[in-house]
């Protein structure tokens, strides 16, 4: 593993059992969420993760920090494997990477002050108490741009947009190398978006920080990312720099994807790739490629072999994709149609 | 006339705001305020506060009035027909029908009664509480194993049990609270659960755990705060209950022996009497039902004050 990679994911899988009544019934129908993911996140780096609702984004992040035991694979954070490790043994990880998390309202404990919430960090590791510890959660606020007087309030007093900059401001207090952000902004307003994207940008900046960024959103994803990774039914399906993933898309997927995409630069009239049918369940994923259902280029190939994830032949740069037929530049995929 | 410029002075004259006033009003704070806007509540308060103090004052009253709870007074608290006595200066609520003087057993049985209710409804608050904690929290086998014990425990006729085991260890207060307590802590346990598991599932559960917190802090500092609100309703609420449950069973003959008064044996006793001597039973009763009647009312004022749903209502 090279020095500039922070984190390391191979063949990461995690299954969850179908609602299993622990007394009397154990299902052997498992849910797919994250199957086989190999992933790199380089120091200094946004890595974007983009996908439908359901993919296995969030499942993903949450193996990468271990808030959930892996059913499969091996995650080096920093070289060294934190796979396996217990609990406790993972303490001293939890120092470096933080989590940022959706939904603002539900991240923040409505019964306790946010000075508390954002010492939390400092109790838990019994570092900086009394007046210490409060002179630095006022810096964070003041770092994040909450007013420090606020100390004392309950998240109730703050709006959408300050939760969460509480939220960000918990995620700093230990000085991480790496946040994981789950759809930080996703839950905001667009005009309180702006801001927050800013504010972790700035803080990137100015703390040396290594983001991995999940959206859904893919106008939010190619603003903050350095390289994005396109997520399909567990599997990450293409992998590439984010202006030349958008560009030059290579997986029918992620070309379906960013036509759907609304973008106001757009001029005139473009393709808009239609899918059929719905997402497979991920209880039961389909054979071969995850993607062949519903692929307006499925051959036989795509129903038996599942493509790799691989760079094209002859070509120096990064993009990879995971696909035999991958989409070639200017070509009009089968059933795409024109949409104003 | 010249207008003068604005100055740096009309700036700095500003009154610098008040950072003493930042300080926020907690949940609780807010909580209280509203409770104590709340008219009903501040009576049934103020009754409750009468009802203890006369409790612990029992002593000092029998002084006062001249009758013991257990003196009986042939000569004096009789009819010449052996009957129990109406109301008067010298026995205010009237005599029973061996001449005991009733407001001073009415006055002694609030001890038995409120001792029986808090006690017993303070140990099933704890029980529950932390059966509930830990079967949501923990969840898995040790959740399906707590929950069904909850439920054959709720579904136990409680009455026949406290008869049967009556009769088995005969009756004392003991016996009365532990009754109590054991059929109520269940649905105390019941609704903690409930509460958890729901909370459990909050994303800051999941921030608290990614920033390393153990079990044991995330249910005491992350879960334990969003209890204590729905905990403390239900105790108003059990206190009342239990008052009542404990009143039926002496009034059964399985609590309190007597002669020690309570307010459900004086009621067995006076069903002999009750078309000669409508005192014997009005007062107890009264007294049970004003008692649990402020209970009862507070604990409703209670849950209105601390329900956030309600805080919005409010402010409009």
């Amino acid at each position: 593993m090279s020095d500039d990679v922070l984190l390391q994911a191979a063949r990461v899988v995690k299954r969850f059992p179908v609602s299993s009544n622990a007394l009397f019934r154990r299902s052997r129908e498992q849910v797919h969420a994250v199957d086989g993911v190999d992933l790199e996140v380089r120091r200094g780096e946004t890595l974007g993760v983009v996908g439908e609702t359901g993919c296995g984004k969030s499942t993903l992040a949450r193996c990468l920090t271990r808030l959930y035991p892996l059913t499969d694979g091996t995650v080096v954070f920093d070289g060294h494997d934190i796979s396996t490790l217990s609990r406790q043994a993972l303490r001293p990880y939890r120092l470096q990477m933080q989590m940022i998390f959706q939904d603002p309202y539900s991240s923040l404990n409505p019964r306790r002050r946010v000075g508390s919430i954002i010492g939390d960090p400092f109790a838990i590791h019994r570092m900086a108490g009394g007046s210490t510890r409060k002179r630095q959660v006022q810096e964070l606020m003041e770092l994040v741009g909450l007013n420090p007087e606020h100390y004392n309030r309950f998240p109730a007093a703050f709006s959408g947009g300050q939760r969460q900059r509480i939220g960000v401001a918990r995620a700093l207090a230990l000085r991480p190398k790496l946040i994981v952000c789950d759809e930080p902004v996703s839950a905001l307003d667009v005009s309180i978006q702006a801001q927050i994207l800013n504010l972790l940008n700035d803080l990137q900046r100015e703390l040396d920080l290594t983001y991995l960024f999940i959206a859904h959103d893919l106008a939010v994803v190619r603003r903050v990312s350095d390289r994005i990774a396109v997520m399909y039914l567990g599997k990450v399906v293409e992998l590439a720099d984010a202006e030349e993933l958008f560009d030059r898309p290579r997986h029918p997927y992620t070309a379906a994807l960013l036509s759907a995409a609304t973008d106001i630069d757009d001029e005139g009239p473009r393709e808009r790739i239609l899918l059929r049918g719905d997402v497979p369940s991920p209880i039961d994923p389909p054979q071969g490629c995850r993607f062949h259902t519903r692929c307006p280029k499925a051959r036989e190939l795509c129903a038996t072999a599942e493509p790799p994830l691989e760079s094209k032949a002859g070509d120096a740069s990064s993009h990879q994709t995971a696909c035999h037929f991958p989409v070639e530049e200017g070509e009009q995929l089968a059933g795409g149609s024109t949409a104003a | 006339m010249t207008q003068a410029p604005p100055t740096v002075e009309a700036f700095e004259a500003r009154p610098v705001e008040d950072t003493r006033l930042i300080e926020a009003k907690g949940p609780w704070r807010l909580a209280w305020e509203r409770l104590r806007r709340d008219r009903v509540a501040i009576v049934c308060f103020l009754v409750i506060v009468l009802i203890v103090l006369v409790a612990v004052c029992a002593p000092l009253i029998a002084d006062l009035v001249g009758h013991k709870p257990n003196a009986t007074d042939q000569l004096g608290g009789l009819t010449p027909e052996g009957l129990p006595k109406g109301p008067s200066w010298s026995h205010p609520f009237g005599t029973d029908s061996l001449g005991r003087d009733i407001f001073i057993r009415v006055v002694y049985a609030a001890r038995i009664s409120l001792l029986a209710g808090v006690v017993a409804s303070t140990l099933a608050i704890i029980v529950g509480a932390v059966v509930g904690l830990f079967a949501g929290y923990i969840g898995g086998m040790t959740d399906s194993f707590l929950a069904r014990t909850m439920d054959v425990i709720l579904s136990f006729p409680f009455l026949l049990f406290g008869i049967a085991l009556v009769s088995i260890v005969g009756p004392s207060l003991g016996i009365v609270i532990g009754v109590i307590a054991f059929f109520s802590w269940a649905s105390v346990g019941r609704i903690v659960r409930g509460q958890t598991i729901s909370i459990k599932e909050k994303e800051y559960i999941e921030a608290a755990r990614s920033l390393g917190a153990g079990d044991v802090r995330i249910m005491f500092v992350d879960v334990f705060p969003n209890l204590i609100a729905p905990v403390l309703v239900y105790l108003t609420l059990l206190i009342p209950a239990a008052i009542v449950f404990e009143a039926t069973l002496s009034f059964l003959g399985l609590g309190v022996i007597p002669p020690t008064p309570t307010w459900g044996n004086m009621l067995a006793e006076s069903l002999g009497f009750y078309q000669v001597a409508w005192w014997y039973v009005l007062f107890p009763a009264a007294a049970l039902l004003i008692t649990t009647l402020a209970f009862n009312l507070l604990g409703d004022s209670v849950r209105d004050a601390l329900d956030p749903r309600g805080e919005r209502l409010f402010r409009q």
